[in-house]
C-alpha cells in the first residue's frame, strides 16, 4: 500500500493545459475554499456546470417559432416568458425573470450586459464568448449601430434601434422577424432558423 | 413604489464602494420610466452574504442615446433601456 491511497477528498496539484489564466486560478481557489467551509459540494458544482452546458438555444427558438405561427402564444410570451416557456415544458431556469421583446419593421433589439454576462441561459444555454468580451459589452452601448453592421445587420436609418442593458434580475430574450418567404414552413423547420444569435438580437433569422 | 411609468427621473451621481448594479456610463443621465418590474433583492448587500432585505423596485428606465453619448452617431430615436433599483433615481424636471 502506497501513501497516496485516499479517495481524492483533498486539493492537489491542478490538471491543467499549463497555460490557466490567472482569473481561473482564482476561481479554483475560491472553489477549494468554498467547499473546504462546507458551503457547496464538489457535487453542488458539478451539477450546476451539468445543467449548464445541457441548455441550448433550440429551446429559446421553439419559444420563437410557436410566437410566430401563434399570436395569442405571442401576447402571452411577451406578457410573462416564464410562463410561456412552462407551457411548452420547456425550463426557465431558477429566479431571474426572462422578459422577450419583439423585432418588428419598425423596432430592432439589441441585448447586453454591460456589467458582467447576464444571458437567459436555461433558454439559451451558455452566452457565446463575444458576449461577455469587453469590446462588445462597451461598444453595443455606445456604438450599437458599428457593431450591428460588424455582424452583417444593417438596419434602415429610420428602425428605432433600442439596446437592453440587463443590469439586474431581468434576462432578455429577442424575437426576431420572420424570415420573408417562411409562410408555408411547419413550426418545426421555423425553429431551425431561429440562431442563438438571432434571439440575442445580432442577427436575422436565416430563410 | 416612488415612481410611475412615463416619469421624468435621473440616475444619481454618487460614488459607491463596493458592488452595486448601477452602470456608471448612466450616472447623471436623464432617463424615463417605461415600467416597473417589481421588486427585488438588493444587490449591494446580498453580495456581501446579507439577505438583501428590504426589496427594491427595480424600473425599466429608457435613456435617449444622443442624452447618454453626446456624440452618437445613431438615429435620433435609438434608446438604452436599462433595470435601475431604486434608490438610484432622482425625480427630474
Amino acid at each position: 500500500m502506497n501513501d497516496h491511497d485516499h479517495d481524492h477528498d483533498h486539493p492537489h496539484a491542478p490538471i491543467t493545459n499549463g497555460s490557466e489564466p490567472p482569473a481561473a486560478a482564482r476561481v479554483r481557489a475560491l472553489e477549494e475554499l468554498l467547499v473546504e467551509r462546507g458551503v457547496v459540494s464538489r457535487d453542488d458544482v458539478r451539477r450546476r456546470i451539468d445543467w449548464l452546458v445541457s441548455r441550448s438555444p433550440a429551446d429559446g427558438a421553439r419559444l420563437v417559432a410557436r410566437a410566430w405561427v401563434d399570436p395569442e402564444f405571442k401576447q402571452r410570451l411577451l406578457a410573462d416568458a416564464r410562463a410561456s416557456a412552462l407551457e411548452l415544458g420547456l425550463d426557465p431556469g431558477p429566479s431571474p425573470v426572462v422578459v422577450a421583446v419583439e423585432n418588428t419593421q419598425a423596432v430592432h433589439h439589441l441585448v447586453v450586459c454591460t456589467l458582467c454576462s447576464c444571458y437567459p441561459r436555461a433558454l439559451l444555454g451558455p452566452p457565446p464568448d463575444w458576449y461577455k468580451s469587453l469590446p462588445y459589452r462597451s461598444r453595443a452601448v455606445s456604438d450599437p449601430r458599428g457593431v450591428l453592421t460588424e455582424f452583417g445587420v444593417e438596419l434602415d436609418a429610420d428602425v428605432e434601434l433600442r439596446v437592453l442593458d440587463s443590469t439586474a434580475d431581468m434576462r432578455y430574450l429577442v424575437i426576431p422577424r420572420r424570415p420573408a418567404g417562411s409562410e408555408g414552413m411547419s413550426e418545426e423547420d421555423l425553429a431551425a432558423l431561429v440562431t442563438r444569435d438571432a434571439m440575442i438580437g445580432v442577427a436575422q433569422p436565416g430563410s | 413604489m416612488k415612481f410611475r411609468a412615463g416619469q421624468r427621473v435621473r440616475v444619481a451621481v454618487r460614488p459607491h464602494e463596493g458592488h452595486h448594479r448601477t452602470p456608471g456610463y448612466l450616472k447623471g443621465k436623464p432617463g424615463n420610466i417605461e415600467l416597473v418590474h417589481g421588486s427585488f433583492t438588493n444587490p449591494e448587500t446580498r453580495a456581501y452574504g446579507a439577505d438583501g432585505l428590504p426589496l427594491q423596485p427595480v424600473y425599466l428606465v429608457g435613456f435617449q442615446q444622443r442624452e447618454v453619448w453626446p456624440d452618437y452617431r445613431g438615429d435620433p430615436g435609438d434608446r438604452i433601456y436599462v433595470d435601475v433599483f431604486e434608490h438610484w433615481l432622482e425625480e427630474a424636471e
